[in-house]
């Protein structure tokens, strides 16, 4: 076990690489996740397509494929992904900037492929709130907009707060993928790097590993049993 | 009441499905004129009533209202919704708001009147039906009664030039029914133009200037009330009241 401490900060790095990634892709699959979901309630027709079409797809392929796509076919197209080199934030995140694209590639697909769910999750809230608090909103002149903004949403964010947590829980554990897909030293990978490179006992490192995950993902989930038993006691 | 139409429905049909629930329906409505419509479920009131602020889409026919013919979507039609206020059997008061703030919304954010003008008039709308001293609680601490007229309070904080009713007192506990009629009754006297679907016979005999009774989706027979209830001419009318009345 003593690979857990002389190793410590390869641990600590693999851990931080993987923390960054998951901030970044949380935020931006939130966004892009309600984005979609406003599509998927509008009452423009089109729009609700567009929506219902990028869950069908994002949801329903293998995160790998969609990976595949982003490290593959984006260089293919001749993109380095630089949009995401974002300033001041690509200063914090520091793989942002970088010249190796594939930090951005892979952050680019886990953020496709969770906004499809986080997009559910938010309509499934939205689906709670009783059709009678939008149509009084809608008789009142309110438009979809104000309705969204001033009647809906508040109200539905109760009922999404749990179901959105579970899938950033599942984006982290998904991110284990990108280590395969040109990301260097990420947690997932330090495996790689301890066992086949330097010769490291494999139960010891994939200890380490999983205390690394577990890190990230248990505090998230007892955050969410604690919103979830307040929420139980406010609705008695 | 004048001879100005204020709602006018000339030739309306609506199917849902197979189901012909607004058949060729002809109504006019005058300025400052209360009509009740009454009829068995399933006759097509509350449609008829929801589709005047085109919370149900009409197939064809067309509806009137203040000389312009409703707008399909968007901006327009939410502009004449703010002109139409609308009572919900089920209340549908905000549920995450106080029972002031429910008042006060419409005129702030759809009409972008100043706060402090709203606030006043939603205090007066709220001590004309009885509720000032409850402003700041939420709907759920309100007995059914009182979400009511918070709701009529709302609808009324638009300045609407009509009130739509869609069962208003059904969900209601017995004893609290009178306190919402004598609400709408004093609406009515004050000349508010009002649609109002209800079962109150009792409402409809002293508070209508007409009584429009509709069946399977068309509009049977219309009339004063008490010309209504004393000599109704169709037998699906007489059937009805018997029904209703013998009780």
């Amino acid at each position: 076990m003593n690979v857990l401490i002389d190793k410590f900060d390869v641990f600590a790095g693999g851990f931080w690489l993987t923390f960054q990634i998951c901030i970044l892709a949380a935020i931006g699959a939130l966004i892009l996740g309600a984005v979609v979901a406003v599509l998927r309630i509008s009452p423009v027709p089109p729009l609700r397509a567009l929506g219902t079409a990028y869950v069908t797809v994002f949801r329903n392929m293998p995160l790998t494929v969609v990976m595949f796509f982003a490290a593959f076919g984006l260089p293919a197209l001749g993109s380095n992904a630089n949009f995401l080199r974002i300033p001041v934030i690509d200063a914090i995140f520091t793989r942002l900037g970088t010249d190796l694209p594939y930090f951005r590639f892979a952050l680019i697909a886990l953020i496709l492929y969770t906004a499809a769910f986080v997009c559910e999750a938010l309509r499934s809230g939205v689906n709670a709130v009783s059709p009678g608090q939008a149509e009084a909103a809608r008789s009142l002149g309110l438009t979809f907009g104000q309705n969204l903004r001033y009647v809906v949403l508040p109200q539905s964010w109760k009922a999404s707060i749990v179901p959105l947590g579970s899938v950033i829980i599942a984006m982290i554990k998904n991110s284990a993928l990108i280590g395969f897909f040109g990301v260097v030293g990420d947690l997932s990978s330090t495996a790689d790097q301890l066992t086949g490179a330097e010769g490291y006992a494999f139960i010891p490192v994939a200890i380490g590993i999983s205390i690394g995950y577990l890190i990230m993902t248990v505090p998230l989930g007892a955050l969410l049993d604690r919103i979830e038993r307040r929420q139980a006691v406010a609705a008695r | 009441m004048s001879d100005e139409a204020l709602i006018v429905l000339d030739e309306v049909n609506k199917w849902f499905g197979p189901l012909h629930v607004l058949d060729d329906v002809n109504l006019s409505v005058a300025k400052g004129e209360v009509v009740v419509v009454i009829g068995p479920s399933g006759s097509g009131k509350s449609t008829l009533c929801r589709a005047i602020n085109r919370l149900e889409p009409i197939n064809t026919g067309t509806i009137t209202f203040d000389g312009r013919p409703l707008p399909a979507e968007g901006r327009p039609l939410a502009k004449l919704r703010s002109e139409v206020g609308m009572v919900f059997q089920s209340f549908n008061l905000f549920a995450h708001k106080t029972i002031l703030q429910n008042v006060m919304l419409g005129p702030v954010k759809v009409r972008k009147e100043k706060s402090a003008i709203v606030r006043e008039r939603a205090m007066s709308l709220l001590d004309r039906v009885g509720i000032a001293n409850q402003a700041d609680k939420y709907p759920a601490q309100l007995s059914g009664g009182q979400q009511q007229r918070v709701a009529i309070a709302r609808a009324l904080a638009m300045q609407p030039k009509a009130m739509l009713f869609d069962e208003p007192t059904s969900a209601l506990d017995p004893e609290m029914v009178g306190e919402v009629l004598e609400v709408m009754t004093s609406l009515a006297r004050d000349g508010m133009t009002m649609v109002v679907v209800t079962h109150e016979m009792g409402f409809a005999r002293h508070a209508a200037n007409r009584v429009v009774f509709m069946a399977d989706g068309q509009l049977v027979e219309q009339a004063p009330p008490e010309e209504f209830f004393t000599n109704p001419r169709s037998e699906r009318a007489k059937d009805f009241l018997s029904k209703i009345l013998t009780h």
